[in-house]
């Protein structure tokens, strides 16, 4: 837009910016308004659901001992995953042939067969070691100790550490990017004050490594907590498991998977908060400024909107290039 | 060897980065107190002799001590034995570097990166190491930066924390390479001025740069290397004014 000389005023007078229009958003939020309505309706009024069966078993006894199985088994799974893989990432990256190359067949073999199939495994250990394994050196008669292996305190045993040492496969990845991702120079920083590498590693290169290791483990922690679920197969008492027995025996089978759906997003979404937080807090090192909570971002919008209705539009003094 | 005067000695060392020859067999000394300024193209060797000084690069021939230790081997009889990671750090702990990218521990702020050290390698009290950081960053002008992280900081702020935290190991000998190189120009004097009271005040240093102005106004020695081996050494207004190689002064003209 130019202003010309001699038509307008001298000088700097100012010209309002008009927003340019988009009917296609006008549409495409008719379109998911309709839909959002549809599938609200739709479930709400399925009588198939029987929301009073829903609401009534939301809370038993039962159920809730589900969740805590179900939080308990991602907490333990995630805490051998999360240590073991820092371990095996470390071990990747050393310098001696073996221990990377132990690492590296380790990954391969969890991240290469399925969890259920390690699941069913460890489930039936004492099959593949029979019950009392002894502990010695093999091919010689030296044993140090006996095993017993118990087959019903096993199961949760077996559980743990069927998803965990699976997870520590994922992890030590997620790790050793993490530890690729700081560059040369932070070590090379650490060691010329007199560090040696695993002083550098723990105190320099490990910290700044969270940034990059954070966001996907936090995924792996949300996928780790409905991939308990599938221990049901061997028989923990985890809430699928819990909602699925109910259901069959009192034939309620929709109502009470509604309820292992909603106690696993309930638990999904405070993990993603959670997630968010344990991010920004690692953050700092690269931003200069962090990005605003939800809260912040809430309490901002409100105070625009009290203001003044609308965002002014922009004003542009124009004309001053002329005098 | 007597270690009393001398705070560096080279004798014929050599580096290579699989064919390529980056060290050709450098002799130096340094005087404890001296004041050295190292010249020379990029790839000429300046910067690995550096690395060399501190172990950061392992050397292919040659001996080299800092303080009287031989850096990264331990002789005994005529048989020389590679020192462990531990014994190395703690060589290093004497040793002061300035990168030319800071390279500050990004997950500190700038009063923490100086408390590293002196915390984690020499185990000082919290409160000791936090007096005597609070100190340094004074001494350079960056008092009220303290909380900073790098990422909020300028380069030459952030070049002045890597130079406090260098200097909290109390280090007998400070390396500088390019420390301003990756300044904005209108940075660089404050870094500068940081260096020139420390060799007022007797730190032995040796410095990788392209600041004329600083050689002529600092160096007790400024040497000239071409090609991974030292072409001319000598007063600043010798090698740099009157160079007498012709290496030197085909260096010099463009430069200066």
């Amino acid at each position: 837009m130019n202003a010309q000389p001699g038509t307008h005023e001298e000088g700097g007078e100012r010209v309002r910016a008009i927003p340019a229009r988009h009917p296609g958003r006008w549409v495409a939020t008719i379109v998911a308004a309709f839909v959002t309505i549809l599938v609200v309706i739709g479930f709400a009024t399925n009588k198939n659901i029987h929301w009073r069966v829903v609401g009534h078993y939301f809370s038993d006894n039962a159920i809730l001992h589900g969740v805590v199985e179900t939080l308990v088994l991602t907490a333990l799974a995630m805490a051998i995953g999360v240590v073991l893989g820092i371990v095996l990432a470390v071990m990747r990256l050393s310098p001696v042939p073996l221990v990377s190359s132990v690492a590296w067949v380790y990954i391969w073999v969890f991240r290469g067969t399925p969890v259920l199939v390690q699941l069913l495994f460890w489930g039936a250990i004492a099959l593949f070691t029979g019950q009392h394994p002894a502990v010695g050196l093999p091919l010689t008669h030296i044993v140090f100790f006996h095993v017993t292996i118990n087959t019903y305190i096993g199961l949760f045993t077996a559980a743990v550490l069927g998803f965990g040492l699976n997870e520590a496969a994922y992890m030590a990845e997620i790790v050793r990017a993490g530890i690729l991702s700081v560059g040369e120079g932070q070590t090379e920083a650490a060691q010329s004050i007199g560090m040696t590498r695993l002083q550098a590693l723990r105190f320099v290169v490990l910290p700044q490594a969270m940034r990059v290791i954070i966001p996907p483990t936090g995924n792996e922690t949300i996928s780790m907590l409905k991939l308990t679920s599938v221990a049901s197969v061997i028989a923990i008492p985890e809430l699928l498991n819990v909602t699925e027995t109910i259901g069959e025996r009192t034939f309620q089978i929709i109502p009470l998977l509604m309820v292992a759906s909603i106690w696993y997003l309930m638990m999904t979404s405070v993990l993603t908060v959670g997630q968010f937080y344990v991010e920004r807090h690692y953050a700092r090192s690269a931003l200069r400024v962090l990005p605003p909570t939800p809260i912040q971002r809430f309490r901002a919008l409100l105070s625009r909107n009290m203001l003044r209705a609308r965002p002014e539009p922009p004003m542009f003094p124009l004309g001053r290039e002329h005098r | 060897m007597n270690a009393g005067a001398v705070m560096v000695k080279a004798e014929a060392v050599r580096k290579s980065y699989g064919r390529f020859e980056a060290l050709r067999g450098v002799d130096i000394e340094v005087a404890r107190g001296e004041v050295v300024v190292i010249v020379g193209a990029s790839g000429s060797g300046k910067s690995t002799l550096l690395r060399c000084i501190n172990h950061l690069e392992k050397i292919d021939g040659g001996l080299l001590w800092v303080n009287g230790e031989l850096v990264g081997y331990q002789q005994k009889g005529d048989k020389l034995y590679e020192l462990n990671d531990r014994n190395i750090a703690r060589h290093r702990e004497s040793i002061g570097v300035v990168f030319q990218h800071f390279n500050l521990f990004l997950n500190m702020t700038a009063l923490e990166n100086v408390m590293a050290g002196p915390l984690q390698v020499k185990k000082e009290k919290r409160d000791s190491a936090r007096a005597s950081a609070v100190q340094l960053l004074e001494r350079v002008g960056l008092k009220d930066k303290a909380d900073a992280y790098p990422a909020q900081l300028s380069g030459g702020q952030q070049q002045r924390v890597a130079i406090a935290r260098a200097l909290a190991m109390q280090p007998k000998l400070m390396l500088f390479d390019e420390p301003t190189s990756a300044l904005d120009p209108e940075l660089v004097k404050d870094v500068l001025d940081v260096m020139r009271d420390l060799a007022q005040q007797g730190m032995t240093m040796i410095v990788v740069t392209h600041e004329m102005g600083f050689a002529r106004e600092v160096a007790d020695r400024v040497v000239f290397m071409d090609e991974g081996a030292i072409v001319e050494s000598g007063s600043a207004a010798e090698v740099i004014s009157k160079p007498k190689h012709a290496r030197t002064k085909a260096f010099m003209s463009k430069i200066l």
